[in-house]
């Protein structure tokens, strides 16, 4: 079908806040370069920022396709009202029961993302999620290791965990804040959706959880963080700009 | 395939990976196809990761190559159009992980579970008698593996689906 002005600012909408994730999530996951708590952990995190960043990348390439400014300009020049990641990503890197809920909530949403996301009728967005695919396998298959070991650590290992799934549960709800042209982009068949994603999402993350003795809140229990999709932030994210864009503010032009 | 694109993937196949020297571009399986404007070839590759950062220097390296062997104005381009997959590295390729000392990836038939990672066998002693350390490696195309037959670390070119 004849895309409309508003099916494109809808795309815009779905691959700007996929982006700003992948990059501010990376760049978070970077955090842990050398201070990991062992050595396949550290290269582990270390890994799937820099996956996380090539595929931010090839998302900020298809929006500079469709009319916006180049990746770097893009990723390095906005301030924090123009980001649309969601509050989840933006978190430090806290303790590394906090990072690993956070991977475990956020990599299986990605990987549903994706996969739901390779039936796209935007060629562009089908082709990359195909790709993205197995690179994310090893994200979720990570992330479901550790949840597996740690329940079946100590009787302190697992309440750790435990308690991080309930405090990272509401943060990880806001991945799923709708934006305002949900129904143009379902009917362009360009995706279907926050909320069938995240349907399907408790599904999955409820039986994995529920096979290693966790448990996961209610919905209807907490306060989804929502505000990120639309530009508002909590006090974490321009900090984190600030840092990431440092080289970048010295010397623009800069030959790599 | 016609003489002139044969050509072409001949002089690639001289292009050898920037991280792992005894494998050529055409045996990784990253060039996905040659299309010709006028006489100048037009290579398209695919990358193995998103993140790759040999990316953008296996693209230099070819244009050079292409340059050198007396085409005026080759182009080279990376798309995602073809994804790629570890399946797509050729008999001869899996031979030079090997002789690289990385364990070739085995074929997969789609999808990647645990268990594969662990029944790799040792690129020094051919045992089976392994065991995965770790998912992730040096970069982001290899795993890390223990040998308990020879006792060596090594590392194992990871299967991607």
């Amino acid at each position: 079908m004849e895309l409309t002005e508003r099916h494109v600012e809808g795309l815009k909408e779905l691959l700007y806040k996929m982006a700003d994730d992948l990059l501010i999530l990376g760049h978070r996951n970077s955090e842990w370069t050398g201070l990991g708590p062992v050595l396949e952990e550290d290269i582990a995190f270390s890994s799937m920022a820099q996956d996380k960043l090539g595929q931010s990348l090839a998302l900020f390439e298809l929006l500079h396709e469709l009319g916006e400014n180049v990746p770097d300009i893009v990723a390095f020049t906005r301030n924090d009202k123009q980001f649309h990641n969601c509050h989840l990503v933006e978190m430090p890197i806290g303790e590394y029961d906090f990072s690993l809920a956070r991977h475990f909530f956020y990599d299986h949403a990605d990987a549903l993302r994706f996969a739901m996301l390779e039936r796209s009728s935007f060629e562009g967005l089908s082709m990359i999620s195909r790709k993205f695919r197995g690179e994310i396998k090893y994200h979720t298959m990570h992330a479901d290791v550790w949840m597996k070991q740690l329940s079946q650590g100590t009787e302190e290992s697992k309440a750790r965990m435990q308690s991080a799934i309930n405090a990272t549960f509401p943060l990880a709800l806001g991945i799923f804040e709708e934006g305002e042209y949900e129904a143009e982009l379902k009917e362009a068949g360009i995706f279907e959706g926050e909320s069938a994603l995240k349907h399907q999402w408790l599904e999955k993350v409820t039986s994995e959880l529920k096979k290693h003795g966790y448990t996961l809140p209610a919905e209807k229990d907490v306060a989804p963080a929502l505000g990120g999709r639309k530009g508002f932030h909590t006090e974490h994210l321009q900090p984190l700009l600030n840092e990431m864009s440092e080289v970048f503010q010295i010397d623009p032009g800069a030959d790599w | 395939m016609d003489n002139r694109t044969a050509e072409i993937y001949r002089i690639l196949e001289t292009v050898m990976d920037p991280e792992i020297p005894t494998i050529s571009l055409v045996d990784l399986g990253i060039v996905t196809g040659v299309e010709w404007e006028n006489d100048n070839p037009h290579v398209k590759l695919t990358p193995t990761f998103s993140g790759c950062p040999a990316l953008r220097i296996m693209e230099q390296l070819v244009h050079e190559k292409l340059i050198d062997s007396g085409y005026e104005t080759p182009r080279v381009s990376t798309s995602f159009e073809v994804a790629w997959n570890t399946n797509m590295i050729s008999e001869k390729g899996l031979a030079a992980l090997k002789k690289h000392g990385l364990a070739p990836p085995p074929k997969h038939a789609g999808y990647i579970e645990l268990d594969v990672l662990s029944d790799i066998a040792c690129p020094l002693c051919d045992s089976r008698n392994t065991t995965m350390q770790t998912p992730f490696g040096p970069t982001l195309c290899r795993s890390m593996h223990y040998c308990k037959n020879c006792q060596n670390a090594f590392e194992a070119f990871k299967p991607v689906t």
